[in-house]
């Protein structure tokens, strides 16, 4: 992540570029090709693990899947927020399109509040599921990937809520580049397309 | 790229100012231009392709060594040289070492070094995230062998199949350190491939389109791509791996139902392209040898590039044919089999393509062509037993058997190393400002040629007869005997022609200090834009961007046609290289902070390994570096615009003209500039005239 970090910082060259794509703005597409394969390679091993424990008899471990212990409504509510989040990205860039540092910033707080808010929502279901279900990392072959996918995706958001605040911080007594507040956003729009792609398959489809 | 307004750093929200040339008062603004500490803190990507190549030059020793050491264990039968635990650990690291830490980085050398010029540009995208790339992979790659003397290295073969790589199979920190490693030096891999993906795309000189990019670069280019979809696959399954080690999950755990099948097809998602990571970039440089060492374009250019780019593309599709003999039913098979079969004709298109250009040209022999030739038949011949195994039947009986061993070394050794050698025959005057001696380049190539047919070409036969790979010794009547001591005799010949090449090395460069003859700027009287400027490259590349019109831009600046089709030289090569003395040119400034973040990730794998404890001085190191490194401005606003590139080397202006000096190669001297005939411009002055 530090490439993003350097990316809201440099304005070295400000050459024109070959594809008329700023090189910052391009790299992050190309992390983000990357990092799909990333998501590709955990969501497959969920799919392939999901149900084993109920499945397969005689294995070692508790049966315990992770679908049993869904809570669709909560999880919902709180994909919703994350939803929501993608809309105040596209706010705060506006914003700052218009030149409104003031309102690039409310928005990218919102955010990133938001952002915290889905965190929180996933921390207050993973405790559920350990301490209420009994459904730890550690308990079978299901709630181990379950846990590592949802647990990757939580990280990339808290990445993004690092960099989110990072660039409010930056921003304070000079103009943003608004293509940098556009880099962060990218980055934070995937991040929202890969929870969709991932409550669909994991929470959604039995 | 945040800031219009200025350049200066970043304030602090509080105010308080920050000392723009010593950020966070810890390193003042490195301003060496020779010195380790240029080195150190270098952005420059021909610095860091150097380095690249001197760290993996090293582990090429360090793999050698265990490489002998197998071929010692098996020399003769029964031998108890090393015990069954070493030799499962030598030979893994071996081939680990091997893989990540001398084909990909040298490949990377070659990357840095040459793609910013060859497309006519400053540098590469991120000049510091490029020294940051060297940084983890270097020090990811000291912290895996320094599993060595922390309990033993890894001992589950280079794919470490997956249940035997869990902690009750492999209760030591050996795989630890594989899992760790190959994590931390996948960070750097995945960076590097971006920040070059993008420098291709975005930095090339005006009027480069794609397709007047020399093949080099867009084999690399297919390259970096690969690494961008092939990492992230490979850190998913070593991500899960860690995860079952140290933290106790489930995912290859055999009596939970944890699934073998996962592990290796993660692995092999990952493994396959991996070989056409390491090759590729060879075939690059094969591709631009051979035109130059005939005198011909390369043919069928449009056809090298997409013959590239679908190899880059069936190489995610073929995976499978690793797994033919696990069980994992006759439909899968049947696809990989003819998929695997199919990536043969992109392949053979790029043999037939080199065999075309070689083909009525005038051929100059110099080292680096035989290098080159060397790799067109050995690769062939590894391409060759590689079809033999895309068909599922012999594959089943191949499978695990020498027979492979000698497959994949005829193609990685024989095909990526080779080609590998050829270039730093090649382009080692344009890196360093003199050759490489040709008479003991020839020893050397000759040599490396035989031992390499004596070491892996009776391993055929071995396969054949039966010989399990990974095998620790042999019974005396099994009928091994006198292949193994063939095959061991052969790798001490390479022992033997590697020791020539560093004695190459120290010669040519012994003979340089004592009496400097600049090679100038085209010794090869070559075809690519990097030709067009000073030997050794001057630090800022080129004066001036060039201006691109034609694929062989360069060349084509020399060369023209005359009425009857015929090729004459149409300019002096003096008069179209640049002087290298460019003012008001302005460079990313050197940094420290790169190899501070970087020096984090080894000590936060020892502390997952070990104690968590050693983890702390690594969060630090790795937050204050990236804390570091935004406050310090790519461009140092204290320095001067006026970029002063003579220090350190002898690229005087007139070292442009300083024509060919005859003397420090011998292997350039059989053509001139008339080899097609009617030379407008001959009489002097063509480097290799």
């Amino acid at each position: 992540m530090y490439e993003d970090v350097e990316d809201l910082e440099f304005p070295d060259d400000v050459h024109a570029t070959s594809t008329g794509i700023s090189n910052e703005k391009l790299a992050m597409w190309v992390y983000l090709a990357s990092d799909c394969l990333l998501f590709g390679g955990m969501i497959s091993t969920y799919l392939i693990y999901k149900n084993r424990p109920a499945e397969v008899a005689g294995l070692a471990g508790s049966d315990k899947i992770p679908s049993e212990f869904f809570d669709i409504p909560f999880t919902s509510m709180t994909s919703f927020i994350l939803l929501m989040s993608s809309l105040t990205m596209v706010l705060s860039v506006n914003a700052i399109l218009r030149g409104d540092s003031k309102r690039m910033r409310l928005w990218l707080v919102s955010t990133a509040v938001l952002g915290g808010l889905f965190l929180g929502g996933q921390a207050y279901e993973f405790r559920i599921f350990v301490v209420d279900d009994g459904m730890g990392f550690t308990t079978n072959v299901a709630s181990s990937a379950f846990f590592a996918l949802t647990g990757l995706h939580g990280a990339h958001v808290l990445i993004g809520v690092i960099m989110l605040l990072s660039v409010v911080l930056l921003s304070f007594g000079r103009k943003m580049r608004a293509e940098a507040v556009e880099v962060v956003g990218l980055y934070w729009h995937f991040v929202d397309i890969v929870w969709v792609l991932i409550f669909t398959i994991v929470y959604l489809i039995p | 790229m945040a800031i219009i307004e200025d350049q200066r750093p970043l304030e602090l929200i509080t105010g308080q100012e920050i000392a723009p040339a010593n950020p966070l008062g810890v390193f003042a603004r490195p301003k060496a231009t020779t010195g380790w500490r240029s080195w150190v803190s270098t952005v420059d990507h021909k610095k860091i392709g150097i380095m690249y190549g001197v760290a993996s030059f090293f582990f090429l020793l360090v793999g050698g060594g265990e490489a002998l050491l197998i071929r010692l264990q098996l020399a003769v039968p029964g031998n108890r040289l090393l015990s069954a635990d070493l030799y499962n650990q030598v030979f893994t690291m071996h081939g680990v070492t091997m893989v990540f830490m001398v084909i990909m980085p040298l490949a990377a050398a070659f990357a840095n070094y040459l793609l910013p010029l060859q497309i006519g540009a400053r540098d590469v995208s991120f000049p510091r995230l490029n020294a940051l790339s060297l940084w983890i992979w270097l020090f990811g790659a000291v912290f895996f062998n320094t599993s060595w003397l922390l309990g033993g290295g890894a001992n589950g073969g280079w794919f470490n199949y997956a249940p035997n790589s869990g902690v009750v199979f492999s209760p030591g920190h050996g795989i630890d350190f594989y899992a760790v490693g190959l994590l931390i030096m996948g960070i750097g891999s995945t960076v590097s491939a971006i920040n070059l993906t993008v420098t291709v795309l975005n930095m090339r000189a005006p009027g480069m389109t794609l397709m007047k990019m020399p093949v080099f670069t867009w084999m690399t280019f297919v390259t970096q791509i690969l690494l961008v979809f092939a990492l992230p696959v490979i850190t998913v399954a070593l991500l899960l791996l860690t995860f079952d080690r140290m933290f106790d999950a489930n995912f290859f755990n055999a009596p939970m139902g944890g699934d073998p099948f996962l592990w290796q097809h993660l692995f092999w998602i990952f493994g396959h392209p991996e070989v056409y990571i390491m090759v590729l970039p060879a075939f690059g440089i094969v591709s631009e040898v051979i035109p130059v060492f005939s005198r011909k374009p390369i043919f069928g250019y449009p056809f090298m590039v997409g013959s590239g780019i679908a190899i880059g593309f069936m190489g995610f599709g073929v995976w499978a044919h690793h797994m033919f003999a696990s069980g994992m039913g006759q439909m899968s098979i049947l696809a990989f089999s003819l998929a695997t079969m199919f990536i043969a004709v992109p392949t053979g298109v790029k043999i037939l393509n080199w065999l075309a250009t070689m083909y009525g040209g005038r051929i100059r022999f110099t080292t680096a062509m035989l290098f080159s030739v060397g790799l067109v038949g050995m690769f062939t011949i590894g391409g060759l037993s590689g079809v033999s195994h895309a068909f599922a039947p012999a594959d089943t009986q191949q499978t695990d058997t020498y027979y492979i061993v000698a497959h994949f070394h005829y193609v990685l050794f024989g095909g990526a190393l080779l080609g590998l050698f050829s270039g730093m025959y090649f382009w080692w005057p344009k890196m360093f400002g003199h050759f490489l001696g040709e008479k003991l380049g020839k020893w050397h190539f000759w040599m490396i040629l035989i031992g390499f047919n004596l070491t892996f070409g009776p391993q055929h036969i071995l396969g054949l007869q039966g010989m399990m790979r990974r095998t620790w010794t042999y019974t005396e009547n099994q009928g091994f005997n006198t292949w193994n001591l063939v095959s061991t005799i052969g790798a001490f010949v390479i022992a033997v022609s590697l020791i020539v090449f560093m004695v190459n090395i120290g010669l040519s460069y012994r003979q340089h200090r004592r009496n400097p003859v600049n090679p100038g700027p085209d010794p090869w009287d070559a075809r690519s834009l990097e030709w067009m400027i000073p030997s050794p490259t001057p630090e800022h590349n080129f004066d001036d961007p060039p201006v691109v019109e034609e694929l062989d831009e360069f060349w084509h600046r020399k060369y023209g046609h005359d009425s009857n089709g015929r090729l004459v030289r149409i300019a002096k090569t003096e008069d179209v290289v640049q002087s290298g003395d460019a003012t008001g040119v302005h460079l990313p400034s050197p940094s420290y902070w790169p190899m501070v973040i970087a020096a984090g990730l080894p000590l936060i794998g020892y502390g997952l390994i070990f104690s968590l404890w050693w983890a702390i001085p690594g969060v630090v190191l790795l937050i204050a570096g990236m804390y570091g490194w935004v406050m310090e401005p790519s461009t140092d606003p204290d320095a001067g615009h006026d970029h002063d590139d003579h220090e350190g080397h002898d690229d005087d202006p007139s070292a442009a003209t300083a024509l060919t000096d005859g003397g420090s190669a011998e292997g350039h001297e059989s053509s001139d500039d008339t080899a097609d005939g009617a030379a407008a411009m001959t009489t002097e002055g063509a480097p290799v005239g």
